[in-house]
């Protein structure tokens, strides 16, 4: 087992533990501090895809994870008030319909950005991508069908086969399954010819033309999974929240989700896993110190940028194998 | 951040004699602290702790956290207040949208929250909760103030506001009772700072007045904007464009502004002058509405919980409910939602001694109630 | 609608535009020379802001606060330029992103723990205040005029900057081959930290003419410098001459969307809902354009690196 292996899968023990341990310690609250921990991390596994593998440095990829919480919420609210949705169609309160009609709306939406976006690189991509997420931002507070800027709140936490989600280890147990599954996506994915075009297109595009392969079509679909792991881990945040609004959206989440896959590492299997965990704890325990926590944030995000280059996964585990 | 005040230890000297207290009650309380529009919650903070430290009683603990503004951190901490901290009570969100994140789950659970601003049609309506008491104002109250009081002198208004759910039921409080035309409904984009296009639009409407619902910083930035416009027909709005938080940074500019709340600093009654004097003497600024109303919050938990325990819901719901406490609002009320029924008056942004402050001129409502309350079912 | 208001609202739009290219020239020339994307660009702006109004407030005087926020805005600048953003130009735009991200959360929350939570005051001189009447009868506020000026002025600078003087030459030279000017004995850390602080300065400038029409807050300069990005997108990043047409282009489409797209909404539905409806599409406008404009032409309208 190599080095990167044991770290990844002890950060993946560390996070289960977590709320078996505030369970015997009667703290129920940090039973939610660790599903919020695996949310995060499902998001930027989904990021990781685009942006680790592929080098798409997606600034907007908040308008995924929001798509996702707002598919969740707006099937919900529709079969609490039972009114039809679309042709007639019901709500629902089944998190995996919900899952699914989230992906399936995230991964249209990414496809239709992907097209245009990718024909831009290194900054333009940046920035575009950022615009389109705004785009769908100003849309989302503006619109007054479902909330506007006030949101949507979910009244009940939706239901899964089998388990009664309103106790809060189910519902970690539900989303760390989910996170395990796309981890095992993103690790396929690095090692299948797919990924290692994907990579080589970061690396190199000219010598992948040069072999026949067109890296553009590589790239949209990496993108097009990248944001319906996103919306994923969007639809299951508004479960969490028990709520869903346009801040889910906004430029500041989705510099968030990059900060995370920096603090854990870029491009590492269990860098996003690593990255939550630590940025849910600093959020937790320095806003537990000072009202000016976000100051303290910024000087840790600036150290491990100009330091601690690799992230946590980095610092522990050593130089990745792939390239 | 988290402060744990134990009010009786900070040894203030006590103004008033200290309050009876049947249990132990502990308040949590979340607001906008750091980013964007603290200035609203620490104001509001500030008149709370006020009332506590006045009560001198150390059976009552105040936790104190951060939203930054922000929905998510704002469900987290009350899920964190709720399971960790254990709270009775739970107050102090400033915005309607950390409201209905936050109110609808934690009084479902059971726990008493009672909101020093925020007041979202939802809440008031079929949303409404025995566990929830709004001792501010229902959102659309201070619009429907200034609709109704526009109806003396104006006909012909041009109405604004953003493009949000709080600056759409403005617009549509303010039309519920203004009689009058309107010259142009503009919405504007939420955060907009540059008014020039719409400034250029109510030059052009023929309008004899205008209304706007520009909370912070953008009423800062319209004031100041339409001003330098050339255009010198009267401005109106609520009380949040032009409360004490934000006059300063207007400046002159301010001067005769008509708008409308259910507080001013120089409203005439023994319990308000003293909490301006008292909020004065300890934080030497002048208090806001906002911080104002916290106080009212905080004085009518100490009014309940002389009464009952709070470990007896059904009792301490019904303390809440009789609203016995000295209102620096004067006549205040509880409806069957659980909003207040209060008096609504008109301000005018005035300087004495060199500050620009809201002085009374006139009254828009007596026992006013809000229009969702039929709705209620409860 | 009369000729006089939509002139009226086409100077709106150009004064806007020039706002917005005092932000963007600076981002822009940062990037072309340096290859930085500097996300905390917006916090100079505030700087800039922030030092104009407590330096007018203590002497009562604008001039010396804008003096003041040129000063600190270029201070700042090549602080943060030697400590941190120095370590960056080798580093790809992942890094860069990250880095003055969290440059914005410490210039944030620093700003406020030293200003407080409260806005400031700052108002625009007695010089440059009330309006003017335009011909065709409508009125227009001189500050803003004064506003048009100054972008003018600091575009005809900029360009004889770069075009005629020796700095500009280094800063051309520094675009196009980077080895090549420092093996030629040019010092290219400090021509560097120049670079960075009259960026910054730029931005420092907008920030005060800016905060004494707006509100001197925390957090004032992230949607300008949203809009900035966009701007030097649409133009082309590196460009100058890019910077100066999207800024306008930006401006004048954003104001007259406000201004007309609620109006055509209105021709066809009951007003209030028009208002609704109209304003929504006008707040994704410009990133509707910026779409566009990069479906066409993805390296923007004039690449410095085509």
């Amino acid at each position: 087992m190599s080095r990167e292996t044991a770290v990844s899968l002890a950060f993946l023990a560390l996070l289960l533990a977590l709320p078996f341990a505030a369970q015997a310690l009667d703290e129920p609250f940090y039973i939610t501090l660790a599903t919020r921990m695996a949310i995060l991390a499902l998001a930027a596994t989904g990021l990781n895809i685009a942006l680790g593998l592929g080098g798409l440095v997606s600034f907007g990829h908040a308008a995924f994870f929001g798509i996702g919480g707002y598919a969740a919420g707006i099937l919900a609210t529709h079969a609490f008030n039972n009114e039809p949705l679309l042709l007639g169609l019901p709500g629902t309160n089944q998190m995996i319909v919900m899952w699914i009609v989230g992906a399936a709306v995230a991964g249209l939406v990414a496809l239709a950005i992907g097209l245009i976006s990718l024909r831009t690189s290194g900054v333009y991509f940046i920035m575009i991508t950022l615009a389109f997420a705004q785009m769908i931002y100003y849309f989302a507070i503006s619109w007054p069908a479902y909330g506007g800027e006030d949101g949507l709140s979910i009244y009940v936490r939706n239901a899964f086969p089998g388990v009664n989600t309103l106790k809060p280890m189910s519902f970690f147990l539900i989303c760390y399954a989910l996170l395990l599954a796309a981890l095992a996506l993103f690790w396929r994915l690095r090692d299948s010819r797919f990924g290692a075009a994907l990579q080589a297109g970061r690396q190199n595009p000219v010598r992948l033309a040069a072999v026949g392969i067109a890296p553009f079509r590589i790239r949209l679909v990496a993108f097009v999974a990248s944001g319906m792991v996103t919306a994923v881990a969007g639809a299951l945040f508004a479960d969490l929240n028990r709520f869903v609004s346009p801040s889910m959206l906004s430029w500041h989440m989705s510099g968030e989700l990059i900060v995370l896959i920096i603090l854990g590492g870029v491009g590492r299997l269990a860098g996003a896993v690593a990255g939550a965990m630590l940025y849910v704890l600093f959020e937790f325990v320095l806003g537990g110190m000072t009202e000016h926590w976000q100051l303290f944030l910024g000087l840790i995000l600036l150290a491990v940028v100009l330091f601690a280059r690799g992230g946590l996964i980095g610092l522990l585990a050593g130089r990745p194998r792939h390239g | 951040m988290k402060t744990i005040l134990s009010a009786g230890l900070l040894g203030l000297s006590v103004a008033f004699a200290g309050t009876a207290v049947a249990e132990p009650v502990k308040i949590g309380m979340i607001t906008t602290l750091s980013g964007g529009g603290a200035g609203l919650g620490i104001d509001a903070r500030d008149g709370f702790m006020l009332a506590i430290e006045q009560a001198g009683n150390d059976e009552i603990e105040v936790v104190i956290e951060d939203d930054a503004r922000k929905p998510e951190l704002a469900v987290q901490i009350a899920d964190k207040m709720v399971q960790s901290d254990k709270v009775d009570l739970m107050t102090g969100i400033i915005w309607s949208n950390l409201a209905m994140a936050v109110v609808p789950s934690v009084t479902a659970q059971d726990i008493i929250y009672l909101s020093v601003n925020a007041g979202p049609s939802a809440l008031a309506g079929a949303g409404c909760s025995p566990n929830y008491f709004n001792v501010a104002y229902q959102n659309d109250n201070f619009h429907e103030a200034m609709g109704k009081a526009a109806n003396e002198e104006f006909k012909k208004t041009f109405i604004m506001a953003p493009n949000y759910p709080a600056g759409q039921d403005s617009l549509t409080g303010f039309k519920r009772f203004y009689e009058g035309d309107l010259a142009g409904e503009v919405y504007t984009k939420l955060g907009q700072t540059d008014y020039a296009a719409e400034i250029a639009q109510i030059r052009a409407s023929g309008a004899d007045s205008v209304f706007i619902f520009l909370p912070g910083g953008m009423g800062i930035a319209f004031t100041k904007q339409y001003a330098q416009s050339g255009v010198d027909l009267p401005l109106l709005g609520p009380a949040f464009s032009f409360s004490q938080d934000v006059l300063p940074a207007i400046g002159d500019a301010a001067l005769g502004v008509k708008n409308t709340a259910s507080w001013a600093p120089d409203l005439d009654n023994e319990a308000n002058k003293a909490f301006v004097a008292a909020f004065q003497e300890a934080y030497d600024r002048l208090p806001s509405v906002y911080a104002a109303q916290a106080y009212d919050t905080a004085n009518l938990i100490l009014s309940a919980a002389g009464k009952a325990s709070v470990e007896d819901k059904e009792a301490f719901r019904a303390a809440l409910k009789e609203a016995d406490f000295e209102s620096v609002r004067g006549n205040f009320r509880f409806n069957t939602n659980n909003h207040p029924i209060q008096d609504f008056y008109v301000r005018e942004v005035v300087k004495v001694d060199g500050t620009l402050t809201n002085s009374i001129v006139g009254t828009a409502f007596t026992d006013h109630e809000d229009a969702y309350a039929s709705e209620c079912n409860m | 609608m009369s000729l006089a208001l939509f002139i009226e609202q086409l100077l709106n739009g150009l004064q806007f535009g020039v706002m917005l290219f005092l932000m963007a020239a600076g981002l822009t020339l940062i990037f072309g020379v340096m290859g930085l994307i500097n996300l905390a660009h917006g916090s100079l702006f505030m700087v800039g802001a922030f030092a104009c109004a407590s330096v007018a407030a203590a002497t009562g005087s604008f001039w010396l606060g804008l003096a003041a926020s040129l000063a600190a805005a270029a201070a700042a600048g090549a602080v943060i330029e030697i400590l941190v953003i120095r370590r960056l130009y080798d580093r790809d735009h992942l890094d860069q992103v990250l880095a003055t991200f969290a440059l914005i959360l410490i210039f944030s929350e620093g700003t406020r723990w030293v200003f407080g939570s409260f806005p400031l005051y700052l108002d625009i001189p007695a010089l440059l205040s009330g309006a003017v009447h335009l011909p065709g009868g409508a009125q227009y506020p001189v500050y803003r005029l004064a506003v048009i000026g100054v972008g003018i002025l600091v575009a005809v600078g900029l360009y004889l900057l770069i075009g005629r003087t020796r700095l500009g030459m280094r800063i051309r030279a520094g675009e196009s081959d980077r080895e090549m000017i420092g093996a030629l004995g040019v010092d290219i850390r400090t021509l560097y930290t120049l670079v960075f602080a009259l960026g910054a300065a730029l931005a420092g400038l907008a920030g005060a003419m800016v905060g004494a029409l707006q509100s001197v807050q925390v957090g004032m300069g992230e949607p300008v410098l949203i809009l900035a990005f966009v701007v030097i997108v649409i133009g082309g990043i590196g460009s100058i001459k890019g910077a100066l047409v999207g800024s306008i282009l930006v401006g004048v489409t954003d104001t007259l969307g406000r201004f007309l797209l609620p109006a055509a909404f209105g021709l066809v539905m009951e007003p209030s809902a028009a208002a609704g409806v109209g304003a929504a599409l006008a707040s994704m406008l410009i990133y509707v354009v910026m779409a566009l404009i990069l479906a066409v032409r993805p390296q923007g309208l004039f690449s410095a690196h085509a």
